[in-house]
């Protein structure tokens, strides 16, 4: 049996009230008021604002030149290299040349395109957006995204946490639906890590009906108007989506996964119990009915998530692979925080039964799901970058911009680093290097939720405040709390499995 | 003249993988070597059993890997953007740094092409496996449905002899290599 001790007890309170403390400045610290008298007026002030019709132009205006700078940023490198070619290399010949008068006349015509681009926005404002006006909506869009901040940072911890729960789910569910024999020993501690998922899902649930009732802009689809022709937010693409992005519909898809997701895992821990007195393996089978449901709906509902929670926040852009870029950096993060969890028992000697072999395969999930991650993030990067149409760029060239450092120092710590580390047989069978690997894949998949969900709600005003910190420890309390307490309340070993002794046995 | 210890050898036949990885353990765990298992398939965890050493081509594997990687982003700078510079997808830089991501589905196939075939050559060269090599296989039922362990013997014969037997062998010769 495990003991919660009061050691881990009082680190858990303690981080849980910490957390909150700092969440509430994080929260209240926010630069100006949101929604009361000032922002009324200020909207008068500036004539009845037109703020984020004009602003959505403004954005668009300004992302293209964005891109078509960049465009011209290549040309000219593009130009200097070919001149050090011709000047290196001794056979500067015809092909060469034309190449080179090639790269100049696209050099102007990316500067045509740009004029072209700035009079039709110009156009586009034209009749009821003054120049005034445009700068006071960028104020004002500014304004909302420092708004969202808290908010936001606390989505990305949710989120964060949500895939380890719910990851820990699925990775449950499919040993049950692969019928896996090695993983039995570790079975309740990822009932323990499960039932966990509440948490985060009562966060998400929080920011999404905080979201409908207007009180931070993440989603921007969400603000009022921008559906309606009549209306000076209407945006056309956004209404587009009307059919699936809507208040009412969001929040019937959002309690649907919440209640499944944790009704799946609360389910199997009842069996599981039960099994363990009544034994036989008639639990064992309903348990495995139970999985296969999960995994069907989880198959559906993991992509669906993704974009309705994250994927939303850019609403403009879209990706294909977004939900299975999605699930599989959840599912390492699950995966990353189980390995640590596992090496703590074995290292406290609770679970005799787990040896470097379970270890071995673990790390060895964390290892290949890092390397699957990284192929789809970089399947989803390298088509959007080889394309280069404007409307799906826009997504990688504000995370080139602003958060360059942090996008780049992700990937390598979400790819180089388990590659590196953890590639070896032998390096996986120690705790210590699983430990280490462990840690960084799990800082970098909360970087990588960072960068997903940061750019699209705050922009520019990003940090690592407060609320940042505030919401980790927070939910770290939480997960301390409740899983200790899961782990604690029931044997570590489930007696009546019908693999048991297999996974005792298990040897690679 | 007596044989010395390492020449004398006994061959004894089982006919089930189990058996002969339980046979192996406890021959050695008696102190007697066990020089060498034939087997039509491989079983885990015999060469744990038989005590033999960690193979080293796991190394070999990521230094292939390495050479393949190499070989890739030299490749494609020296076509792509060095002996003849092409425009690829409208971004015309002629630099490898800047075209980066086009080349990494080559960087990543080279990688694991040289790592996969090397390994396999280096696998066959190691154990003596390239066209023309002597047959090392001293019976042929053990590629069909046999399993075959060799124990040197010296003075003990009779106790090894014995030994095997009980740990299941259905067939044992003894050989003597200088004959």
């Amino acid at each position: 049996m495990f003991q919660f001790t009061s050691k881990a007890k009082i680190l858990a309170y303690a981080l849980i009230v910490l957390g909150a403390i700092s969440l509430v400045i994080g929260f209240t610290s926010v630069p100006g008021d949101h929604h009361e008298g000032g922002h009324d007026t200020e909207e008068q002030h500036h004539d009845g604002a037109h703020e984020e019709h004009g602003d959505d132009h403004a954005a668009t205006t300004h992302e293209g030149g964005e891109l078509f700078a960049m465009n011209d940023q290549n040309a000219v490198d593009q130009h200097e290299s070919e001149e050090m070619h011709a000047e290196d290399d001794a056979h500067a010949d015809e092909a060469t040349e034309e190449h080179a008068e090639e790269m100049h006349a696209e050099e102007h015509h990316a500067e045509d395109a740009h004029d072209d681009h700035a009079e039709h926005a110009a156009a586009a404002h034209g009749d009821h957006v003054e120049h005034g006006d445009h700068d006071a909506a960028h104020a004002e869009h500014a304004r909302h995204q420092q708004e969202n901040r808290p908010w936001s940072a606390f989505m990305v911890n949710t989120i964060f946490f949500l895939a380890i729960g719910l990851g820990t789910v699925f990775f449950l569910m499919i040993q049950y639906v692969a019928r896996a024999g090695w993983t039995v020993g570790i079975n309740r501690v990822m009932e323990a890590v499960g039932l966990f998922v509440i948490v985060p899902l009562i966060g998400m649930l929080i920011l999404v009906f905080t979201g409908v009732a207007d009180q931070h802009h993440i989603w921007h689809w969400m603000q009022d108007g921008i559906m309606d022709p009549a209306s000076k937010h209407y945006d056309a693409i956004i209404a587009g989506k009307e059919a699936y992005l809507n208040d009412t519909f969001f929040i019937i898809r959002a309690v649907v996964y919440a209640a499944v997701w944790y009704g799946v895992i609360v389910l199997v821990r009842r069996h599981s119990l039960k099994e363990d007195q009544e034994g036989g393996t008639a639990r064992y089978y309903k348990i495995f009915k139970i999985a296969a449901f999960f995994a069907v709906f989880y198959a559906v509902t993991s992509s669906t998530s993704a974009w309705d929670w994250i994927m939303s926040i850019d609403t403009h852009w879209f990706s294909t692979l977004f939900g299975w870029y999605t699930f599989a950096g959840m599912f390492v993060t699950a995966l990353a925080a189980l390995n640590l969890l596992v090496v703590f028992l074995r290292y406290n000697g609770y679970t005799p039964w787990l040896n470097e072999n379970h270890q071995h395969d673990l790390a060895k999930f964390m290892f290949a799901f890092s390397i699957f991650w990284t192929y789809l993030w970089f399947s989803q990067y390298m088509l959007i970058w080889y394309s280069n149409i404007p409307e799906e760029v826009t997504y990688y060239m504000q995370r080139f911009d602003q958060y360059n450092t942090l996008f780049l120092t992700m990937v390598a710590m979400n790819f180089i680093a388990p590659v590196l580390l953890v590639m070896s047989r032998d390096s996986k069978r120690v705790m210590g290097l699983v430990t280490f690997t462990a840690t960084i894949v799990l800082v970098g998949h909360w970087l990588d939720h960072y960068v997903m969900i940061m750019p699209g709600s705050v922009g520019e005003y990003y940090g690592f405040g407060w609320a940042e910190v505030g919401g980790f420890l927070f939910y770290a309390g939480l997960y301390i709390l409740i899983v200790f307490r899961n782990l604690s309340k029931a044997p570590l070993l489930q007696k009546n499995h019908p693999m048991v002794t297999e996974s005792k046995h298990f040897s690679l | 003249m007596a044989t010395t210890d390492s020449k004398q050898i006994i061959r004894a036949l089982y006919d089930d993988d189990d058996v002969i990885l339980k046979a192996v353990k406890d021959v050695r765990a008696k102190g007697h070597r066990v020089s060498e298992v034939y087997s039509p398939f491989p079983i885990h965890g015999l060469d744990h059993a038989m005590g033999l050493k960690p193979t080293r081509i796991a190394i070999a594997a990521f230094l292939y890997g390495c050479a393949g990687l190499t070989t890739a982003i030299l490749i494609t700078w020296f076509m792509m953007n060095h002996d003849w510079p092409q425009n690829i997808g409208g971004k015309p830089s002629m630099t490898w740094g800047q075209n980066m991501p086009a080349f990494v589905p080559v960087m990543f196939e080279l990688t694991v092409f040289f790592a996969a075939h090397l390994m396999v050559w280096t696998y066959f060269a190691v154990n003596k496996l390239y066209p023309g090599a002597e047959r090392q296989n001293p019976d042929k039922r053990t590629t069909d449905d046999k399993f075959m362990m060799e124990v040197p013997v010296g003075a003990n014969r009779d106790e090894v002899v014995e030994l095997l037997k009980s740990t299941g062998a259905i067939e044992i010769n003894d050989v003597n290599e200088n004959a």
